[in-house]
């Protein structure tokens, strides 16, 4: 055959293609015209039966799968709690799960399953910040709810997410607070190179300039990064009096050992971890980090009859070394705070749940969460701990009381952060 | 009648069907047969997700089609197409993040973790024409400049398979680097409208599923044409015996290049229409990991022929899909064992099957 007859062949046969293109091209809405702003995707949530159903989206593989695993443990106890104590609405949960396999785009993927296909009433997990943003454009245009169990970086509201994790002026503002207290005066930032650390030491930056505190320098690892011998050299010479460290995972031992090894110890400059919670202690080696501080809102060793109950009931159901932490106890009180929600709405739709989700509380294992209906996040007790021999943490500073959140930091108490919200994307609208 | 005698009879059918029909029509008859699958039965037939995500693969099917042309027909075994699908679906996101933003707007993730102010290499893509240049000439030229380089020194083989997977991996790391303009590991992702259609709209959704279906087939055709080409032997030539093509006068550097280039070009009009269907991109999209995976797909479907890369990487990634949910854990390791497998006893792919089960027939005869 020859080439040009090929060439008129293939020529033809996109042309054809091209047409098929242009007469199937019935085009849908325009960007800003009208509708389209509007969520287009109708409920197809079944809430005739005696069942409702509901979806778990966690890591199973992949390099998070150690995190997101026990938050799913978590979030089956308080369905299996839940559906013992007669369900929700006098219907049953069922629930089904996705593996979100640490990758952000089939987290979103994932999402549109459960929400079109699977027509959960609601999707409880996602654990990065990238998972959480793969995810938020999905909930917004197939209107679900999203109840997301962990600590993040803040400047972010939707409608269809609540944060039950701290937002910024609940656990990174309370911990340089406590730090500003014990007079540490020259601090040093390391990090992972990713979204929560950059924002996180940028905040951290404007309350140091405010307060007179020296930032002695701001150091970034790649994720997953074991080598700290130039970041902890840099450490030395700064003469830092403290550290404020958001690395993640696997980065934090070998940070910690090169940090040993340059002889400092948590009498000397005290290290203060906000991604180290009980899960991660046992990953990282007690030995490694002991007596060193940690903020978040809750620790297993809170004593109070809440969270005796919630402890002794996971270990029951996971074994007596089972340890809880953070973003676990989160994920549980989020199932029951969607209970709340769903009960004062009397209805699983998600409008009448948004309408009626201001000043739901439920009193969970940390202390009495109560949602806030205009930026969708619930407040929370700061609280700082020290990390003992056992590998548990005890508090050693807590705030006086639970703290409202704000997640763009543009409240009266937080002056020094003007400007730092500016392209933030707006609040949700109820 | 057993399962190895009905596919032999299924192969003498087909080899009777190939005799019958003059290679025009069956060209004619495949078209028509995929643009029927594509056009008509897959939207019938699929949920709202299913088809979205049968869109995402079909554009991973077209990078997978640029590796069968580069290592099937030429020999190139690339692991890094992940670098151009990775060029077209950033410059098509950065056009996107700023068409949203308005005209002089500043897309809100840099606000947040930036300086407040887009990158000047970041304002020639609020042109659309710009950026659809972009997505094609850039890939295209390095394409060219880093495959002459590295052919005109003959490098080959193993060798080049490890070079394009640092180069890979370097974009990767470059690109969770720059948070401020890149948006890190979080990558950019929330795009409201492609061109000026809402994305929000199932019905554009739809759009753009076809676009990439007739975009697929369009690159297939393509495909065939250069196969069937003086040029396609020359590269096949050259695949086999690099030396003896150099010795009657031809530059093999230079038909291992124009491959190479069409094959980086398919695979960044991959990823440029991934970003609005997929709704996001970010370095774990692009990075080694995917990269192999592309590949894997046109190991498993068979890299030599036409049809094979296209159906190995979109049955790759569908029955990975179904799979994950069901068995988290297991997933990799079916995959894992689906590869060995496979290339140990297929090393030609799925699509060589009915001609190896005919010659084991002949040689038992």
């Amino acid at each position: 055959m020859s080439l040009p007859r090929t060439l008129i062949t293939g020529a033809a046969g996109i042309a054809l293609l091209a047409t098929t293109l242009t007469l199937s091209g019935c085009t849908g809405a325009k960007v800003g015209a009208g509708a389209s702003g509007a969520p287009s995707a109708k409920s197809c949530v079944d809430t005739s039966g005696d069942s409702i159903k509901i979806g778990f989206i966690n890591s199973l593989s992949g390099t998070m799968a150690i995190s997101e695993k026990p938050v799913q443990q978590a979030l089956y106890l308080a369905e299996k709690q839940i559906n013992a104590a007669g369900g929700v609405l006098g219907k049953t949960l069922s629930v089904v799960t996705s593996d979100g396999a640490s990758d952000p785009n089939t987290f979103a993927q994932k999402a549109d399953k459960l929400l079109t296909q699977d027509c959960v009433a609601a999707v409880f997990g996602g654990w990065t910040s990238a998972s959480r943003k793969a995810m938020l454009p999905v909930f917004e245009r197939d209107n679900g709810l999203l109840f997301y169990p962990v600590q993040y970086e803040g400047m972010e509201s939707s409608k269809n997410i609540f944060y039950i994790g701290a937002t910024t002026n609940q656990q990174i503002v309370p911990a340089m607070d406590y730090l500003a207290q014990q007079g540490k005066k020259k601090v040093f930032l390391v990090g992972s190179d990713y979204v929560f650390p950059r924002t996180a030491n940028k905040i951290i930056d404007a309350y140091a300039k405010a307060k007179g505190i020296d930032i002695v320098g701001e150091e970034y690892a790649p994720l997953g990064s074991v080598d700290f011998t130039t970041i902890v050299s840099k450490l030395k010479a700064s003469g830092a009096d403290a550290v404020f460290n958001t690395l993640n995972g696997d980065s934090n031992v070998a940070f910690f050992k090169e940090y040993t090894n340059a002889g400092f110890t948590a009498k000397t400059v005290p290290v203060l971890s906000v991604s180290i919670a009980e899960q991660e202690v046992k990953g990282i080696g007690v030995q490694n980090i002991e007596g060193q501080l940690t903020a978040w809102n809750y620790y297993q060793t809170i004593g109070s009859p809440a969270n005796d109950a919630f402890v002794s009931a996971f270990q029951k159901e996971y074994g007596q070394d089972a340890v809880v932490d953070d973003p676990m106890e989160d994920a549980y009180s989020s199932l029951f705070l969607w209970k709340a929600m769903v009960e004062k709405a009397k209805s699983f739709d998600v409008k009448a749940i948004q309408e009626n989700s201001d000043g739901v509380s439920y009193d969970a294992p940390e202390g009495t969460m109560t949602v806030s209906g205009k930026n969708h996040h619930v407040t929370k007790t700061a609280r700082i701990g020290v990390i003992e021999p056992s590998g548990l943490i005890d508090t050693v500073w807590q705030s006086p009381s639970a703290i409202t959140p704000d997640p763009y930091l543009t409240g009266p108490d937080y002056p020094w952060a003007a400007g730092l919200a500016t392209g933030a994307s707006a609040a949700p609208s109820n | 009648m057993s399962t190895a005698e009905r596919t032999a009879v299924t192969a003498t059918r087909t080899r009777g069907l190939r005799r019958i029909l003059r290679p025009r029509a069956r060209l004619w008859l495949g078209t028509l047969a995929a643009a029927l699958i594509l056009f008509v039965v897959a939207p019938a037939a699929l949920s709202g997700y299913q088809f979205g995500l049968l869109a995402q693969f079909l554009c991973y099917a077209m990078v997978a089609v640029g590796i069968g042309l580069a290592w099937g027909q030429g020999g190139m075994l690339t692991l890094g197409q992940g670098l151009f699908f990775g060029i077209g679906g950033y410059a098509m996101a950065m056009h996107l993040q700023l068409d949203d933003a308005g005209p002089g707007g500043v897309p809100a993730f840099m606000s947040l973790y930036g300086s407040g102010t887009v990158p000047a290499w970041w304002e020639p893509f609020r042109d659309p024409w710009i950026t659809i240049g972009t997505i094609i000439l850039l890939p295209a030229a390095l394409a060219a400049l880093l495959g002459y380089a590295i052919f005109a020194r003959r490098v080959r083989g193993a060798y080049f398979a490890i070079l394009s997977q640092a180069l890979v991996a370097a974009f990767a790391i470059l690109l969770i680097g720059q948070q401020a303009s890149t948006g890190g590991s979080t990558g950019l992702s929330n795009f409201r409208g492609f061109f000026g259609y809402s994305l929000a709209d199932p019905l554009n959704q739809r759009l753009l599923f076809f676009l990439a279906a007739g975009t697929l087939i369009g690159m297939v055709l393509l495909v065939r044409l250069l196969m069937r080409s003086r040029y396609g032997e020359l590269l096949v030539a050259t695949r086999d015996q690099e030396m003896r093509v150099r010795f009657l006068g031809y530059n093999p550097a230079l038909v291992k290049t124009v491959a190479f280039v069409v094959s980086s070009v398919f695979a960044a009009v991959g990823g440029a229409l991934f970003v609005p269907i997929a709704g996001i991109i970010s370095p774990s999209d692009v990075a080694v990991v995917p990269s192999i995976m592309f590949v894997a797909g046109v190991a498993i479907g068979g890299r030599a022929t036409l049809l094979g890369p296209v159906l190995g990487s979109l049955a790759l990634s569908w029955v990975g899909a179904q799979l994950q949910d069901n068995y988290p854990s297991v997933w990799s390791y079916f995959q894992g064992a689906l590869f060995v497998l496979v290339l140990g006893f297929l090393p030609q792919g799925f699509a060589t099957l009915g001609g190896v089960l005919r010659r084991r027939k002949g040689d038992s005869r």
